[in-house]
């Protein structure tokens, strides 16, 4: 056996993938080459290094969350919210959560709603997944829903009320498409999710608390709306008592 | 007929993540080594586990390990792609004759009786990422991932044989490197 086969045959024989007879040639070669026998030694002592240096990685929790919500069990969405996400990376991940979403909802099963809505909420606050479309200006979020929803979500700058617009999204709650709108408090987001519901009454606010978030949620003009965020519940309360007034102020103007 | 194939059948659902989910942390780790940044390797393997899922249906072997692992090499080449401006810095500075030297000849530049000194993980990890693709690859699909020989040429669509060349000259390159380093003054 030459230099230039054991060289390529002494890893196979590292790696136990040599069967005896080739082993055994191996070896014999090593006994009597010096360089070969120091090169054998090193990439022993190296494979042990490398064995014993612990230089797996263990995915991140949230990633395997991710996963698991993309799965079918999970709603439909976060095959695109997880599709998108590899485009646009981590641009928007920095921020902590409030996230304000418009829905059309059938109006049963409340408490299996609330969850979806959290867990909307929860989705949109990986990278990448909070906005479909990134705008401070209302005149570009609300055309942006045209044609993909089947109501079109209000959509109100409510910046100089201290809740900063800061876009839209398409997202999925009882596996129904949905409008959410996004703003910003300080470094945390609010979801309004709006979506169509059968009554036109209206009913007045409430608010719960789902896995420590705070959801505020009400009905107007054929419209539910949930108000889901981290923000305490006295400021999602002023959220949605200014927005109840800026679209009064919009209709009525 | 054949049942439903779409993604939303629960059944399908809980036979993809008891198959292809206790990999994750193995998916995860080449996909480090592979993108070498943690945001970008959290998100191949969230497409690599979509794309998975999509085509398990189909799914007929190899092992389930070196499939996704196939599946994540496609999606961090298209990430490659993306980047394609960016050069990345390596050991291997002239990859076109990267193939073409003789093994032997590099070798009778390294002394006969040198010891390789310990290193700590940060070293061993910065030396293995400074590999070429593939050898890279190839090295952290042996020495990390634990896959045979057999099963990595199934991973890179490559012979066995490409398979044994490409893992002689990683560990030779990372040899010649761990030598070096050890004669950088600390």
């Amino acid at each position: 056996m030459t230099c230039e086969d054991a060289e390529v045959l002494l890893h196979a024989l590292i790696d136990g993938e040599l069967d005896a007879g080739h082993a055994r040639e191996v070896e014999t070669h090593v006994a009597v080459c010096p360089r070969c026998a120091a090169a054998l030694a090193n990439y022993r002592q190296m494979s042990r290094a490398v064995a014993g240096a612990g230089l797996r990685y263990s995915a991140p929790a949230a990633l395997r969350q991710r996963i698991e919500a993309a799965l079918p069990s999970a709603p439909k969405t976060s095959r695109r919210d997880m599709l998108k996400g590899f485009a646009m990376g981590s641009a928007v991940s920095a921020l902590a959560a409030t996230g304000l979403v418009a829905i059309v909802l059938r109006g049963d099963d409340d408490q299996r709603i609330l969850s979806d809505v959290v867990s909307a909420h929860l989705r949109s606050l990986q990278a990448g997944h909070l906005t479909d479309v990134i705008s401070t200006d209302r005149h570009t979020v609300k055309p942006w829903f045209n044609g993909r929803l089947d109501v079109a979500p209000p959509v109100i700058d409510l910046t100089a009320q201290g809740f900063a617009l800061i876009g839209g999204r398409l997202d999925y709650v009882d596996a129904r498409a949905i409008g959410a709108v996004v703003y910003r408090r300080r470094q945390h987001v609010i979801n309004l999710f709006v979506a169509q519901t059968a009554t036109t009454e209206h009913r007045p606010p409430r608010t719960e608390t789902v896995q420590g978030f705070n959801i505020r949620r009400w009905e107007d003009r054929g419209l539910s709306y949930w108000a889901v965020s981290d923000i305490g519940a006295d400021e999602l309360a002023e959220f949605g008592e200014k927005f109840e007034a800026a679209s009064r102020a919009n209709k009525e103007g | 007929m054949p049942a439903s194939s779409s993604n939303d059948d629960p059944d399908k659902a809980r036979r993809f993540r008891d198959a292809a989910l206790p990999y994750l942390d193995d998916v995860y780790t080449l996909a480090r080594y592979l993108l070498r940044d943690a945001a970008d390797a959290e998100d191949a393997v969230q497409e690599c586990y979509l794309r998975a899922l999509k085509h398990f249906d189909g799914y007929r072997g190899p092992a389930m390990k070196p499939w996704l692992f196939a599946i994540l090499r496609n999606v961090c080449h298209a990430e490659y792609a993306r980047r394609a401006t960016a050069a990345a810095p390596s050991i291997e500075d002239l990859p076109e004759t990267a193939g073409q030297t003789p093994l032997w000849r590099e070798q009778q530049d390294t002394p006969e009786t040198e010891i390789l000194r310990e290193r700590d993980a940060a070293t061993i990890r910065r030396l293995v990422n400074a590999l070429a693709e593939p050898f890279k690859e190839t090295f952290v699909l042996r020495e990390i991932n634990n896959l045979s020989y057999r099963e990595i040429a199934d991973t890179v669509g490559a012979p066995v044989g490409t398979v044994m060349s490409r893992l002689a000259r990683a560990r030779a390159m990372l040899r010649a490197a761990w030598l070096a380093e050890e004669e950088r003054p600390q």
